[in-house]
C-alpha cells in the first residue's frame, strides 16, 4: 500500500514508528501521508519526516537524561539530596545556554529555512499557471466549473444509504466516491480558486499536499500540478454541518489528449442538457427526472418521504409552501413561494439558492416532483422553459 | 495599606457558619468554595467524558451505528466546551482558592463575596449549555449546538437555539472567570505574608497571576465576538456575512485571540504546580525558580501574539502565515525552559514515587509529546495536511489530558491529604495512574496516525483505511473513561476516612501551607507568618 519515501529519513521514521507500535503493526495501516503526486505534497513529506526524525531526537535525548536520573537518584538507593537551584559560575552558565542555542538553531534554521521555501512555493498559484479550476463548497457537495471551457457541473457523494446504515456491504472507497469526478491533465499547473455559497468548508486532497478553506463571499486560491495519472480522494474538513462528513472530492488526473477528449464530451453533455430547456416536457419525464434529482440535491435533508427533520430540515410533505401557487397569473415569481424557496434559498438556512447550481431541466423536474409526490398531489407541473423566463 | 494587616478579627478563630445547605449557598470561605469548584469540576470531567464515550462508540466501526451525524455535531462541540469551561478551569480555580491563600500566608481570598458569586455563576451557566439536549427531547429546538466549540460562523449564524444557548452560557462563564481572576491578582498583589517579594511568591501562584492576567485580557474579545455572532443570528447586523459587508474569517481572528491563550489559561496554573511536586518528590529546593517566572510571562505574551497558526489554511497572505509560523516557533524557548527546570530539580535529587510524583512524570513525558508535535504544526506548508486532521485531535489531547488533566490529577492527589487530613490509598493511586497513562496513550497515539493517513476531525463515519486504529482508539477511550471511576472513589474515600495525615504530609514539602494542620483550621493565617529575608 504504502510506497517508501525516497529520502533516507523518510524510512527511518516508517521505521521507528513500527518499532514503537509493533504490537499493533498490520500490512494495511498506513504510518504516514499517503504517496506524495504534487511537488506540493513532496515538499510537505520531506520537511514532515525531518520534522519527525528532529523531535523524536529531541524527545530521545531529553527524556533519557530525565529516565536516567530517576534510575539513578533515588531516596530507595541512599542519595543524599543536592542543594543547588541555578546554575553558578561562567562553566554551568554556558551549558545550561547550550541546549537554548541549539534549539534556536533547530526553529529558526533547520526547520524555518525549508518552511520557508515551501511557505513560498506553495501560496505561488498564479506564476505559469496554465489554467483555472473553481472550486464551490455547498452543503453537502461541490460545484467545479473550468472558465476555459464552460465546463460546470456538481459532485456528489455516491455512496449509497444503504452502505452507511449498514443494510449493505460496504464498498472499496466507500465515503470517497462521487457521481462526477473532477478531471486535471497531468504536469499541468491548475491554478485553484475556492468558494463556498453558505459555510466555510475546506478542499482536501492529501495526495496533493493542499488544504485550503472555501468561505462564502470571498476567493481563495491554491494550485496543484499532479504528476501521475490516476484517481485521488479526499473529503471536506471545516466542519460544516449535518452531512460534513459525506463531502468528498475525487479528483481523476489523466495525460493531456485524454482531458482534451473528457472536455469535449463534457461540452456535448452540456449543450445536450440546454437544449433539454427548450422542448416541451411530459409530466412523467418531469416527474422521473425530478425523484432523481430529488434524491440527489434534496433527500439528505427533506428526507426521502419528503417528512424532512424539523426543525431545522421542514418537512415538504403537506408543506404550506410546496403547495402554495406556482407562478403568479403574469408568470413571474412570487416572493418566498415554492419556486421562490428553490431558486434562491433561505438566507441564515442550510437552504441553498439552487439556481445557481442545477440547470433548467433539473429544477422544472425537482419542483413538479415536489408538488406531486409525498401525497402533496397538487396536479400542477412547471417546464424548463418557464424556468429558463425567470432566470 | 495591606488589608492583611488587619488580623485582630474578633471573631477570628470561631470557626462558626451555616449548617448544610446553606453553608454552601453562603460560604465566603475560600476552602469551602475551593471544594465547591473542585467537586463542580469532577462532575463535569464526568458529564464531558460521557459524552465523548458516546462519540468514541459510534467511531468504534465505519457506517452510522448509534446516532445520527447531527446529533454526533452537538456531542463533539459540547463535549469541548463542557472539558474546558466546566472541567479544567474550575479545577484550577479550586485549586487557586484551596492553596493560595495558604501559600501566601493570607487569611482568605481578598473578595470573599464575589468570590462565592464567581462560583454560584457556573452552575447555571453549565445547565444552559447542556439543556437544549433535554429541550429536544420535549420537541423543543433541535439540540445543542452542533458547530463544534469554535463555533465558526457562517456554520453557527445558520444553527438553531443551541447556539444562543452556548452564547449565553459563555457570557456567564466569562464574567465568573473575570472575576475569579480579579479576585486572584487582587489577592495575590495585596495580601502576601511581610517579607513575601513578588519574586519569592510561589510559583503555583505565579502560574495563576500570569493565568489571571491572560484571562483578563482575552475574555472580553471571546464575550464580543459571540455577541456580534448573537446580533448577526437575530438583529440583522452582517459583521461575519461577505454579503453584507463583514468577513467569515474575522470571526476565527476574534475567537482564536482568545481560544489561543486559553490553551496557557488551562496549562499555567499546572506548569505552577509542577515544580511543587518536583521539589517534594526529590526533597531537594526548585532549580530555576526565577527563570521559570520569567518563562511563564514569555509564555503568557507569546500566546497573545500567535493566534493565527489556529486557520493558517484560511488563505492567509503570506507575510502573515510567515510571522505566525515564526512567532509560534519561538514558543518553544521558554517552554523549553521549563522542562529545563524541571529536569533539573529532578536531577541528583533523592526522589520516590508516590502517586502524585507518577503523575508528575508522566504530565512531563506526554506534555512533551504535546510540545514536540506542536512544533511541528507551527509549519505553515506541513500545517496544510495536519490541520482539521485527527493528528491536530491527538495533539491537543496531550496538551489538555495529559498537560491539562494529569496535572490536575498530579495537583488533587499532592494536596488532598492537606484538605482533609487523611492520606489516600497509595495502591488505588498508582492503579489509576498506570490504567490512565497506558489507556491515554492507546487512545491517542492511533489518532496521530489517522491524521497522517488523512481522516479529518468530526466526521461521524469515515472511510474503510481509517477501521483499525479508530476501533483500538475507541478501546483505549473506554478503559481510559471507566479508569476515572477508581479517581473519584479513591476520592471518596480519602475524604470518608483513612490514615491521619500528618502536618507536613510529605517528607520533602517545603512553603507556608505545610506548616498549618492537616486539614487546616475553617481560618487560617489569623496571624500572618512572616517570611525571613534571608530564604
Amino acid at each position: 500500500m504504502t510506497r517508501l519515501n525516497p529520502r533516507p529519513h523518510g524510512r527511518f521514521f516508517a521505521g521507528l514508528s513500527l518499532l514503537l507500535a509493533t504490537g499493533a503493526a498490520r500490512a494495511d495501516y498506513t504510518w504516514n501521508f499517503p504517496t506524495p503526486v504534487t511537488p506540493i505534497a513532496r515538499d510537505t513529506l520531506n520537511i514532515h519526516n525531518e520534522f519527525m526524525v528532529i523531535i523524536t531526537v529531541l524527545f530521545v535525548v531529553v527524556f533519557s537524561i530525565m529516565v536516567y536520573s530517576m534510575v539513578k537518584h533515588r531516596k530507595s538507593s541512599g542519595v543524599e539530596p543536592a542543594t543547588f537551584t541555578g546554575p553558578t559560575g561562567a562553566f554551568q552558565w554556558f551549558w545550561v545556554l547550550v541546549p537554548f542555542a541549539i534549539l534556536l538553531f533547530i526553529d529558526f534554521v533547520l526547520m524555518g529555512i525549508p518552511a520557508f521555501h515551501a511557505v513560498i512555493e506553495m501560496e505561488d498559484t498564479r506564476t505559469k499557471a496554465d489554467m483555472v479550476l473553481k472550486v464551490t463548497g455547498l452543503q453537502w457537495k461541490w460545484q467545479y466549473e473550468y472558465p476555459d471551457s464552460g465546463i460546470k457541473f456538481i459532485s456528489t457523494m455516491s455512496t449509497p444509504r444503504e452502505q452507511i446504515e449498514g443494510k449493505e456491504a460496504k464498498g472499496e472507497n466507500y465515503l470517497l466516491e462521487v457521481d462526477n469526478e473532477v478531471v486535471l491533465p497531468v504536469g499541468k499547473k491548475v491554478r485553484v480558486l475556492l468558494t463556498s455559497t453558505d459555510v466555510i468548508h475546506t478542499w482536501w486532497v492529501p495526495q496533493f499536499g493542499v488544504k485550503r478553506d472555501a468561505i462564502p463571499g470571498f476567493l481563495r486560491e491554491t494550485w496543484v500540478r499532479i504528476e501521475e495519472p490516476g484517481v485521488y480522494r479526499g473529503q471536506c474538513a471545516e466542519l460544516c454541518g449535518k452531512d460534513h462528513g459525506f463531502m468528498p472530492v475525487v479528483v481523476r488526473a489523466v495525460p493531456e489528449a485524454e482531458y482534451a477528449a473528457w472536455v469535449d464530451k463534457k461540452k456535448t453533455e452540456m449543450a445536450a442538457a440546454a437544449a433539454g430547456s427548450d422542448r416541451a416536457w411530459t409530466k412523467d419525464e418531469l416527474m422521473a427526472a425530478g425523484k432523481a434529482g430529488y434524491e440527489k440535491n434534496c433527500a439528505a435533508c427533506h428526507q426521502a418521504e419528503g417528512q424532512g427533520l424539523p426543525p431545522a430540515f421542514p418537512a415538504l410533505a403537506g408543506s404550506k409552501i410546496v403547495t402554495g401557487p406556482l407562478l403568479s397569473p403574469e408568470g413571474k415569481l412570487i416572493p418566498d413561494s415554492h419556486v421562490d424557496r428553490v431558486f434562491n434559498g433561505k438566507a441564515g438556512t442550510a437552504m441553498q439558492a439552487f439556481k445557481a447550481t442545477l440547470s433548467d431541466a433539473d429544477l422544472a423536474a425537482i419542483i413538479t416532483y415536489e408538488r406531486n409526490a409525498f401525497g402533496n398531489n397538487k396536479g400542477d407541473m412547471i417546464q424548463p422553459a418557464q424556468i429558463k423566463a425567470l432566470r | 495599606m495591606n488589608t492583611a494587616t488587619h488580623t485582630l478579627d474578633p471573631h477570628a478563630g470561631h470557626a462558626h457558619h451555616p449548617t448544610g445547605l446553606m453553608r454552601w449557598l453562603t460560604t465566603t470561605n475560600h476552602k469551602d468554595i475551593g471544594t465547591m469548584y473542585l467537586t463542580f469540576s469532577l462532575l463535569m470531567f464526568f458529564v464531558g467524558g460521557a459524552m465523548i464515550l458516546a462519540v468514541r462508540a459510534e467511531l468504534f466501526q465505519p457506517g452510522l451505528q448509534l446516532m445520527k451525524p447531527e446529533f454526533f455535531n452537538q456531542l463533539i462541540g459540547v463535549h469541548a466546551l463542557v472539558m474546558i469551561f466546566a472541567a479544567l478551569m474550575p479545577a484550577a480555580t479550586g485549586f487557586a482558592n484551596w492553596m493560595i491563600p495558604l501559600m501566601i500566608g493570607a487569611p482568605d481570598m481578598a473578595l470573599p463575596r464575589l468570590n462565592n458569586w464567581g462560583f454560584w455563576l457556573l452552575p447555571p451557566a453549565a445547565l444552559l449549555l447542556t439543556m437544549p439536549f433535554i429541550l429536544a427531547l420535549f420537541g423543543i429546538g433541535d439540540g445543542a449546538v452542533a458547530t463544534g466549540w469554535t463555533l465558526y460562523a457562517p456554520l453557527s449564524v445558520q444553527g438553531g437555539i443551541g447556539v444562543d444557548f452556548a452564547i449565553f452560557s459563555i457570557h456567564i462563564l466569562g464574567i465568573s472567570s473575570i472575576m475569579g481572576s480579579i479576585n486572584i491578582i487582587a489577592t495575590l498583589l495585596n495580601m502576601r505574608a511581610p517579607g513575601m517579594t513578588l519574586m519569592k511568591m510561589p510559583l503555583f501562584c505565579w502560574g495563576w497571576l500570569v493565568t489571571a492576567v491572560l484571562l483578563i485580557i482575552t475574555l472580553p474579545v471571546l464575550a464580543g465576538g459571540v455577541t456580534m455572532l448573537l446580533t448577526d443570528r437575530h438583529f440583522g447586523t452582517h459583521f461575519f456575512d461577505a454579503a453584507g459587508g463583514g468577513d467569515p474569517i474575522l470571526f476565527q481572528h476574534l475567537f482564536w485571540f482568545f481560544g489561543h491563550p486559553e490553551v496557557y489559561i488551562l496549562l499555567l496554573p499546572v506548569w505552577g504546580l509542577m515544580p511543587h511536586v518536583l521539589s517534594t518528590f526529590t526533597r531537594k529546593p526548585i532549580y530555576g525558580h526565577t527563570a521559570q517566572v520569567y518563562g511563564f510571562i514569555a509564555i503568557g505574551v507569546l500566546g497573545l501574539i500567535v493566534w493565527a497558526h489556529h486557520f493558517m489554511t484560511a488563505g492567509l497572505p503570506v507575510p502573515a502565515l510567515l510571522y505566525f509560523m515564526y512567532s509560534t516557533m519561538a514558543i518553544s524557548l521558554p517552554l523549553a525552559v521549563l522542562f529545563f527546570c524541571w529536569i533539573a530539580t529532578m536531577w541528583r535529587g533523592a526522589m520516590s514515587f508516590e502517586t502524585p510524583m507518577l503523575f508528575a512524570v508522566g504530565f512531563i513525558v506526554l506534555f512533551g509529546i504535546a510540545g514536540l508535535t506542536g512544533l511541528v504544526l507551527a509549519d505553515v506548508a506541513a500545517d496544510a495536511q495536519y490541520h482539521h486532521s485527527y493528528f491536530v485531535v491527538a495533539h491537543f489531547h496531550y496538551a489538555l489530558f495529559a498537560g491539562g488533566i494529569m496535572g490536575v490529577m498530579t495537583g488533587v492527589y499532592y494536596w488532598l491529604p492537606k484538605w482533609t487530613g487523611h492520606m489516600y490509598s497509595e495502591r488505588l493511586g498508582k492503579l489509576h495512574f498506570w490504567l490512565t497513562v497506558v489507556s491515554f496513550n492507546l487512545t491517542f497515539m492511533p489518532q496521530f496516525f489517522l491524521g497522517l493517513a488523512g481522516m479529518p476531525r468530526r466526521i461521524p463515519d469515515y472511510a474503510l483505511q481509517f477501521t483499525e486504529f479508530n476501533a483500538i482508539s475507541t478501546v483505549g477511550a473506554f478503559v481510559l473513561g471507566l479508569s476515572q471511576l477508581l479517581f473519584a472513589w479513591n476520592i471518596w474515600r480519602c475524604v470518608k476516612g483513612g490514615d491521619k495525615a500528618t502536618d507536613q504530609v510529605w517528607e520533602g514539602t517545603s512553603g507556608l501551607e505545610w506548616e498549618l494542620s492537616s486539614p487546616p483550621p475553617y481560618h487560617s493565617w489569623d496571624t500572618q507568618p512572616v517570611i525571613k529575608s534571608s530564604t
